[in-house]
């Protein structure tokens, strides 16, 4: 069976080129530049999928963006799949494979089609609200049956082999869509020497002018078409788009644009190229030439595969050669709708009858066709469509537009093919996403774009002008004023001639009536997508949901991936007439991006797999990785977690890296800490006033360690700062926060110390770190260096400047472990050199490299906190038992001070740090645990603190922890208790947070 | 003079290992295709020297100028004589970069001429490098990675900007027609080589040694 | 994405590159001791949460670093100007100045 609805000629489709494709299973043939869906026509595919709710046959009923249909599952292959593509959006290429979104387990023998018959009872508007809430537990069951029938696609579980990208634009005009007003826009915008972006969603540029009857200087309107393109496509300053959906309308002139650049090809990209691009356009000024999407009318059985848009079916005969159908009967109100029937003649096919809602039409297309022998039955309209898989007549009356009434019985005219057009609503998608609400205009009978902040014109079709000379002046108007907006001078051209023709207005219908009231009339849709009939919005707003958005979400108005384009202005135009109120007083829901269904490979671009987040690595990567590390992420830091040896898990090789430091020496990249280089003459005054501590008396050649809070008393970041010279200090801080601290820093010196005469500069980069720790530290550094490591020349908390292994450094005799420990710091170019040498020196000292697991136990055992692990943002220093490090007399009320002296900070209740020691050894407290008083009391229990730090210590010989407790220091030696989630309970003692050297002798030899 | 430890930092003889020292780009030089859209280099272990001071102070620019030869740039500009730039990166801070080794010197002569004013000068040497970007398609490559308006109408030779790229930040320089720098942190470097060898694959990419 | 213009770069800049900071004109009292815990409360944690007008502090992050003052429509997310740190707005709650052209901060 080949193409039965294909027309011997016509169209733009190029018929040298046969492309096979399937649906459902069966192969068909269409042409190169069809659309699948002008394809699927061609081959006289009546039904597309079943309805959602009702699982009723579906057709394809649009040309374009606005189908609710024919929403199709694309790939043949499970990495390819593509759900919810629209057929009327989707080339064809050779290969394709579609299938029906919904209908189980075949769309032409649903056996879900049985339960539709009676679904109307089943399932009423805010069905599932009603029926599915009660018994809850029940929904689940439901839920399986529903969601399967329903379908609403589904996604691939194979990873996507295409790769999809961004692209940043910057531009003078955007110019939305490239019909006749965006063409004409562009046109001026670009010769006044704006940077220019056309962007249009369809495969070619021209929009109605691919398909219109109409001329332009007596020529094909195409042939312009092509003319201005070439002419667009010739300028340097012009970017063309096609394929490329503007999909949302952002704050401060922000638009994005979903462009599909292989989508046309194949189902996967060619090598080599990106399947999809996002650009994301800053334009000073936009053109909105977004055009308008015909309203069908609302009549009985409008579903029936065979009942189509007017305007649509035009498309399909004149820009793709294809008729759906042999006998057209047209349903309309105005006269645009009466060039479907000039163009079905053309074709050589029948016009059964015309049904005009309007009394007397006398319009030149009107006359045309009745000069043509068409038979045109004046106040009436298509009441209801026959047919069941495929319209077989058209039952049409006369009907009275003011009372809304059938008055006559009508006769029933064999037909298979409804065409109905009700207006046109612009499409005010993009101009209202930031909140512009559309303005109602009763002349044109549509909203039109409302005031909006936007920077933007509209032009043509979306501005409410129809008339195609009108839409040309138009759009070259607006082209002209936003160039002129955005700083060009504006250019004089001419456009093309078009016809002159006489026009009548519209009459306002939206539901045509019925001879049964509308609950018992044969069903009227207003949304196919999500199977709203009249008699559901009619319903809902008798059950008393009067606001649009309330209608909407009572009965799923305008949900789904075409997010009411067909219906929503019928949908609202009932609701009001329901409520007794006019169309502008019910007003619109709310339009938000995206305009349509983007799929998330385009949203995430390259920010995926390896390029998902920055990867910040040190000067001696190459040597962790080479030696085995595994890894931990600590903000977006790659450290080395601990270097296994083979065989080691975890606990051996931190349990072997720690012994290794408390008996020998081990070394440890530290890079990764926060380093600020602070110059100044206040630079000591400053620091006074950020760190808790005093630092008035720090002589140059000593570090000392100091706390963060902020304003309210709570500790945010700690680190050791050195005095390099008398105004001239080198400030650590956690690895986590550096970028926090310096922000921090400067907040208060641009803000509240102006006058402070201070620099601060990140050094976090320049300087690479590595901590030597352990009792043969002074040994094994001193093969490397001349300086003079004398216990009394080079004390503890000093630093001095010398060489190590060849290189300039700056070493910091300062401990995170509680052992004798060095930080050498080099210039991060050299480092990598400058740690192998000490490796090679290291091995006669049993140097053992360990990383940030071991690190953690040690500096636990010691009892020294982990800024963000220890404490939480609610934590004082009192809390931690760090009074020591609180500067109360400091004259100047530095930051915190102020904050931990409120009546809460001075409770003697507060959670405060101390240690944690398990009764049985062997047992170590999960990290979180929640600590209580009385794990015998009932649920819920009173929660007294929890687990901050949990480890087992290989120096000690048992677990270990710290962890916050009320009134913890008080309670040395006293019990406490974690109930776990498994029922068991881990029982502690409470006692000093310091467990191992507690008079800190070991790092001051 | 005491107040500031002023501390010479890079070794005379030790090998350097620039942030894409691990990328060995030398091994990868002229290995490309023959007409790439994009040729990276990167500008390696040069001395970066981190200057703050008061720019509305005459005395200031002019004691700069003096000790570099370099004019102070006013924002969002760089100017370069020779093998030196100078950069501004804010209103009080400037970056000036200086052949590998004379960082030393150059910070002693701007300490000297800027001897009594409230001032910073930091190396960061160690903490950034310099990759240059050149060929017809380096626009293309940043316009998919910086939301920055990189059109010449808008990013002329001479402008350097600080923004974000990729999920990152750097500075952008544009020192000829189709030639430009990222000032790229060190710790970033790898992140940022990946993000490029990616976002110029499809207009080919050259590396220069 | 707003689009904010940096009053020390001179220019307009995506949102990405700075970060927000909350509002704007909030001192530390100059004797935190002297304030009543009442009134240290009020300063830690108590904000203006506008319908309209809102002056906001921002911090240019991924330029030139410094920190700045927006003034913005809560409601249309217009920015009517942005000013440096230790100027005064030109436009309040209670009414302002005629609206700028871009170069002088106004993006919508």
């Amino acid at each position: 069976m080949s193409q039965v609805n294909r027309l011997a000629t016509g169209g733009r489709v190029d018929r040298s080129q046969p492309v096979t494709f399937t649906f459902n299973g069966q192969t068909y043939q269409g042409f190169a530049g069809d659309t699948l869906a002008a394809a699927l026509l061609a081959n006289g595919v009546d039904i597309v999928g079943r309805s959602f709710k009702y699982s009723r046959p579906r057709g394809i009923v649009a040309a374009g963006a606005e189908e609710p249909n024919a929403v199709l599952q694309i790939g043949s292959t499970e990495a390819a799949q593509i759900p919810n593509v629209r057929a009327t959006q989707q080339a064809l290429y050779p290969g394709l494979v579609a299938t029906s979104t919904n209908g189980w387990p075949s769309v032409n023998t649903d056996m879900m089609g049985i339960l539709g018959k009676v679904g109307g009872k089943m399932m009423p508007p805010g069905f599932y609200y009603k029926t599915f809430m009660y018994p809850q537990n029940l929904w689940l069951t439901y839920e399986k049956y529903i969601r399967k029938a329903a379908g609403l696609g589904r996604s691939p579980t194979e990873v996507d082999p295409d790769s999809y990208d961004y692209m940043n634009q910057h531009c003078d005009v955007l110019v939305v869509g490239a019909g006749p007003a965006g063409l004409a826009a562009a046109l001026a915008a670009a010769r006044s020497g704006a940077r220019v972006i056309l962007a249009d969603e369809q495969e070619e540029f021209g929009g109605s002018l691919l398909s219109t009857r109409e001329t332009l200087d007596g020529q094909v309107a195409s042939e312009w078409v092509d003319e201005v393109v070439a002419e667009l496509a010739g300028m340097a300053n012009v970017t063309l788009l096609p394929r490329s959906t503007v999909n949302g309308y952002h704050d401060h002139n922000f638009l994005t644009i979903h462009q599909r650049l292989t989508d046309h090809l194949g189902e996967v990209a060619p090598m080599g190229m990106a399947r999809q691009r996002m650009h994301r356009v800053r334009a000073k000024r936009v053109v909105l030439a977004t055009g308008a999407h015909e309203r069908p009318l609302v009549y009985a059985n409008n579903d029936v595969p065979g009942n189509m848009l007017a305007d649509a079916v035009s498309t399909y005969v004149r820009r793709y050669g294809v008729a759906p159908g042999k006998q057209l009967v047209l349903s309309t109100n105005n006269d645009y709708a009466y060039r479907v029937v000039l163009d079905w003649l053309d074709a050589g096919l029948q016009v059964v009858a015309v049904a005009d809602a309007r009394s007397n039409p006398r319009g030149a297309w009107v006359e045309e066709a009745r000069a043509r022998g068409v038979r045109i039955l004046t106040g009436s309209a298509v009441v209801e469509a026959r047919g069941s898989k495929r319209v077989t007549g058209a039952r049409i009356c006369a009907i009275d537009v003011t009372a809304l009434k059938v008055t006559s019985p009508g006769e029933v005219l064999d037909c298979d093919l409804i065409v109905s057009s009700g207006g046109y609503s612009p499409v005010v998608h993009l101009a209202s996403h930031l909140g512009g609400k559309p303005t109602w205009r009763e002349d044109i009978l549509a909203f039109v774009p409302g005031d909006g902040l936007q920077k933007r014109e509209c032009a043509g079709a979306v501005n409410g002008v129809f008339r195609l000379g009108d839409v040309l002046a138009d759009g070259f108007e607006a082209g002209v004023k936003a160039a002129v907006e955005a700083g060009l001078s504006p250019v004089e051209g001419s456009l093309p001639a078009t016809e002159a023709r006489h026009e009548e207005p519209a009459i306002a219908l939206f539901q045509v009536p019925h001879d049964k009231p509308t609950a018992r009339a044969p069903k009227q849709f207003v949304d196919l997508q999500n199977d709203v009939t009249a008699a559901g919005i009619e319903l809902a707003t008798r059950e008393g949901f009067e606001s649009v958005e309330h209608v909407k979400r009572y009965t799923a108005l305008g949900f789904g991936t075409d997010q009411g384009k067909l219906g929503n202005i019928n949908g609202l135009a009932i609701a009001a007439r329901s409520l007794g109120i006019s169309i502008p007083q019910m007003g619109t829901t709310m339009f938000r991006p995206n305009y349509t269904p983007v799929t998330f490979g385009a949203i995430a671009g390259r920010h995926c797999g390896a390029l998902f987040e920055p990867k910040r690595y040190t000067a001696m990567q190459s040597w962790h990785l080479q030696n085995g590390a595994e890894f931990e992420d600590v903000g977006q830091w790659k450290r080395p977690w601990y270097f296994p040896k083979a065989g080691e898990d975890l606990h051996a090789a931190v349990a072997r890296e720690c012994l290794a430091v408390r008996n020998a020496v081990g070394i440890l990249d530290a890079s990764t800490l926060g380093k600020i280089d602070i110059q100044g003459p206040d630079a000591r005054e400053f620091l006074n006033r950020v760190y808790t501590n005093a630092w008035t008396k720090l002589d140059v050649g000593k570090a000392r360690y100091g706390l963060m809070c902020k304003e309210d008393g709570m500790v945010f970041d700690d680190g050791v700062t050195a005095c390099l010279a008398d105004n001239h200090f080198l400030m650590t801080t956690t690895t986590g926060g550096a970028a926090r601290v310096m922000e921090w820093l400067e907040i208060y010196h641009q803000t509240e110390w102006p006058e402070l005469k201070v620099y601060f500069t990140s050094v976090t980069d320049h300087w690479a770190t590595m901590t030597l720790s352990g009792p043969n530290s002074r040994k094994l550094l001193a093969e490397v260096t001349d300086i003079d490591l004398d216990k009394d020349a080079f004390p503890f908390m000093s630093w001095k400047e010398g060489q190590v292994g060849g290189v300039p450094a700056r070493v910091f005799r300062i401990s995170f472990t509680g052992e004798l420990s060095y930080e050498v710091n080099v210039q991060a170019d050299y480092a990598l050199g400058v740690w192998e040498k000490i490796i090679a020196a290291g091995q006669k000292h049993g140097l053992t490299p360990y990383g940030t697991e071991t690190m953690h136990v040690l500096r636990a055992e010691k009892g020294f906190i982990i800024v963000g692990q220890d404490t939480d943002g609610s934590v004082t220093p009192d809390d931690l038992n760090m009074g020591w490090c609180v500067g109360r007399t400091k004259p100047f009320s530095w930051i915190g001070w102020r904050g931990m002296n409120r009546e809460d900070g001075l409770r003697e209740d507060r959670k405060q740090l101390v240690g944690l020691k398990p009764i049985d050894p062997n047992q170590v407290l999960p990290e979180g645990a929640q600590l209580v008083f009385d794990p015998k009391q009932a649920i819920p229990m009173q929660m007294v603190g929890h687990v901050t730090s949990s480890y087992m210590s290989a120096a000690l010989g048992y677990s270990f922890a710290m962890g916050v407790v009320k009134g913890g220091l008080k309670r040395i030696g006293e019990r406490v208790f974690a109930p776990l989630v498994d029922g068991s309970v881990i029982e502690a003692e409470i006692v000093s947070s310091v467990f191992y050297d507690p008079k800190g002798e070991r790092q001051n030899v | 003079m005491n107040a500031i430890n002023v501390y010479k930092q890079r070794p005379d003889a030790a090998q350097g290992e620039s942030p894409l020292y691990h990328a060995g780009l030398h091994e990868l030089a002229g290995k490309g295709p023959k007409h790439a859209g994009v040729s990276l280099r990167e500008k390696k272990l040069l001395g970066h020297l981190t200057l703050r001071g008061d720019a509305d102070d005459a005395a200031f620019a002019s004691a700069v100028e003096q000790a570099t030869g370099l004019a102070l740039p006013a924002a969002l500009a760089v100017v370069s004589a020779g093998d030196q730039s100078l950069q501004w990166l804010g209103p009080d801070e400037w970056l000036l970069i200086v052949p590998s080794g004379t960082e030393f010197a150059v910070e002693q002569k701007l300490r000297a001429a800027l001897a009594d004013q409230h001032i910073s000068v930091v190396n960061v040497s160690g903490g950034q490098t310099l990759l240059e970007l050149s060929g017809p398609n380096v626009r293309q490559v940043l316009m998919k990675s910086t939301s920055y308006d990189v059109h010449p109408s808008s990013f002329p030779v001479g402008k350097a900007v600080g923004t974000h790229f990729a999920k990152s930040q750097l500075v952008i320089r544009h020192t000829g027609e189709d030639t430009w720098e990222l000032v790229v942190r060190r710790s970033f470097a790898d992140y940022i080589w990946l993000w490029l060898q990616d976002a110029s694959a499809e207009y080919g990419l050259a590396i220069e040694a | 994405m707003l689009h904010i213009f940096c009053p020390h770069c001179g220019e307009l800049r995506s949102e990405e590159e700075f970060h927000a900071k909350g509002q704007a004109h909030i001192p530390r009292p100059l004797d935190p001791a002297a304030c009543s815990d009442a009134e240290w409360g009020d300063y830690l944690f108590f904000r203006d949460n506008p319908r309209g007008i809102h002056h906001e502090l921002w911090v240019h992050a991924a330029g030139c670093r410094q920190y700045f003052n927006a003034t913005r429509h809560t409601v249309t997310y217009e920015i009517l100007e942005t000013y440096k740190i230790g100027e005064k707005p030109r436009f309040t709650a209670a009414g302002g100045a005629e609206p700028q052209a871009v170069d002088q901060g106004v993006t919508a």
